[in-house]
């Protein structure tokens, strides 16, 4: 017994998991893959029936899942821009040594850990246009009030903002590790060749820190195109439909519609988006060598 | 060179740090004003909240604690969540543990990589045909169907944390058990197990802590008996006047735990989040 266990531990010891992600795992996504191809839906009231890429077909011509599409774009690409740069320069910024330095770590930790839709529900509280704490600061210093979550204009950067707080730190923790773990003696050098600490940044700490920023950004892109707590307890993809991003989107066809067949198929699409972007930015970081 | 003698700093010196010390201090309050602007109103009553300019001191009532935890059963909903995290971590680290060490020790990434798919992977692929297989099995609404479901959260992340540490366990140390006539399983438990309680320690708490805050499983599998709080919160939106006050106390009654867990191991945590991003 014990031996056929030791002869075999490489296969034994990761059985459990295996069968948890054959179950949980590979047979949703098959199962997802299959009804994309199926016209079934509860309204229908027949068992689905194999019907090829007809969803597929009909994706085009949905304004609706569109529109979305270019919308989960808009809301990535301006969340992750900014929580890179903000995250990038904070880090830099807080890499000395400081009194309270360990407090702000801690506080850091704080917005992503917290539980997103409590997070959702007091920017809510603060976006309130007449009553919200937001509007009222921004009157007191004479600046231009805002809308926020509740107009078709501003829902968007409304969201992002929220991404941007809750996830900005996670940037500011990977790059700190990641300065730490620089080696000393470029920096050495710089210091004996009077390079300015501007002309250090970006000649030698950018550089030297990219690997880490590359990976950080990539695990952000992944997590923020799919994001959904935040976007469907705020907006539920309105006013209308203009936060409706892929995922909110395909929530609705599911479980408001009850389309299993149709939201399959956007699902695929979806996934199909997520990875290759995941793709393309590991390719290009290679690419470029960076 | 000689140590530096404490000296009197120039002008220039102590405004940089000035400047510091205040951009600083702008950058805390912006990631900690919703926190405290939560904590703030969770004690004020509807009329106290809806006024503008805030009444920075006022007279705190309990109300809106009271009103969230006797009209809106919300115990039960924490002990659902509970029951949930815990549930979903412990399966997590038993098959996760395992797991992690044989990707550790004999190279298995495919299943690595087949983990971390379920991080790349929409949680709504996972959730329509799970919706539709527990409902087949009449389980919607069960902590098994929500433990299970919640485990596509945990093991990720176990898997995710273990697997460095294990790593960095030197192999003379289980090669040294062996040679002494210990049985892998016997190495394991009694060797390696014993000194990952770091490593276990983090992937527990980041699994229960992303359990708790899963908002997406729990408001399809669950209805009313393995409701999660994620989701109670989000019920209290669905009438026609806010109740701000008691979403108020809600959120803070939901956050507060995970925080103070998040704080207490901190070090394991940024440990944990940031592993394997640093290694690039």
């Amino acid at each position: 017994m014990s031996n056929f266990l030791d002869r075999n531990v490489k296969w034994l010891f990761p059985l459990p998991a295996i069968l948890f992600i054959l179950v949980m795992m590979v047979f949703p996504i098959l199962y997802t893959v299959w009804n994309s191809m199926t016209p079934w839906s509860i309204s229908a009231g027949r068992p689905p029936t194999f019907f090829g890429l007809e969803n597929y077909q009909k994706l085009p011509d949905d304004s609706r899942f569109v529109a979305s599409i270019g919308r989960t774009f808009y809301f990535t690409i301006l969340a992750v821009s900014l929580e890179v740069i903000l995250g990038v320069a904070i880090a830099l910024l807080l890499n000395r040594e400081f009194r309270f330095k360990r407090i702000i770590n801690s506080i850091m930790l704080l917005p992503m850990m917290a539980t997103p839709v409590a997070i959702a529900m007091v920017w809510l509280l603060m976006y309130v246009p007449t009553t919200g704490i937001i509007n009222f600061v921004l009157r007191a210093f004479g600046l231009p009030e805002g809308l926020w979550v509740y107009n078709a204009q501003s829902v968007i950067p409304a969201l992002a903002l929220v991404d941007v707080w809750e996830w900005t730190p996670m940037i500011i923790l990977i790059c700190l590790a990641g300065l730490t773990a620089l080696p000393h003696d470029p920096f050495e050098a710089a210091v004996v060749d009077g390079a300015s600490t501007w002309q250090t940044i970006r000649y030698i700490t950018l550089p030297m820190l990219m690997p880490t920023i590359s990976v950080a950004t990539l695990l952000r892109l992944i997590d923020a195109i799919k994001t959904f707590d935040i976007i469907y307890t705020m907006t539920q993809g309105g006013p209308g439909f203009t936060s409706e991003t892929i995922n909110i989107y395909a929530f609705v066809q599911s479980f408001q519609y009850f389309n299993f067949g149709y939201a399959s198929s956007v699902l695929v699409v979806f996934f199909a988006v997520v990875l290759s972007v995941s793709l393309l930015v590991t390719y290009s970081r290679r690419s470029l060598e960076i | 060179m000689a140590k530096p003698q404490p000296k009197k700093r120039t002008a220039a010196q102590v405004l940089g740090d000035v400047i510091f010390y205040v951009v600083v201090l702008i950058i805390l309050g912006f990631f900690l004003a919703p926190f405290l602007w939560m904590v703030f109103n969770s004690f004020k009553t509807p009329l106290q909240i809806a006024k503008m300019p805030p009444d920075w001191i006022f007279t705190p009532t309990l109300a809106n604690y009271q009103n969230v935890f006797s009209s809106q059963k919300f115990g039960n909903y924490l002990w659902n969540s509970i029951v949930i995290g815990a549930g979903s971590t412990f399966f997590g680290l038993v098959l996760g543990l395992p797991a992690a060490y044989a990707i550790a020790r004999y190279k298995q990434y495919g299943i690595a990589t087949a983990i971390l798919i379920a991080r790349i992977v929409p949680g709504i692929t996972f959730l329509i045909p799970l919706f539709i297989l527990f409902r087949q099995l009449q389980m919607i609404d069960t902590y098994q169907s929500l433990i299970l479901a919640h485990m596509l959260v945990a093991l990720p992340f176990i898997v995710w944390v273990m697997v460095p540490f294990f790593e960095s366990i030197p192999q003379e140390l289980e090669e040294a058990a062996r040679v002494d006539g210990a049985s892998i399983l016997q190495a394991f438990f009694q060797i390696i197990l014993p000194i990952s309680g770091p490593g276990i320690v983090t992937g527990a708490i980041l699994a229960f802590v992303f359990s708790w805050n899963n908002f997406m499983f729990s408001i399809q599998l669950a209805t009313s008996n393995t409701k999660t709080v994620p989701v109670a919160i989000y019920n209290f939106i669905g009438y026609a006047q806010i109740d701000w006050g008691g979403l108020m106390a809600a959120a803070v009654t939901i956050t507060l735990p995970v925080l103070v867990l998040a704080l207490f191991t901190q070090r394991y945590v940024i440990r944990g989040l940031t592993a394997g991003a640093v290694k690039g």
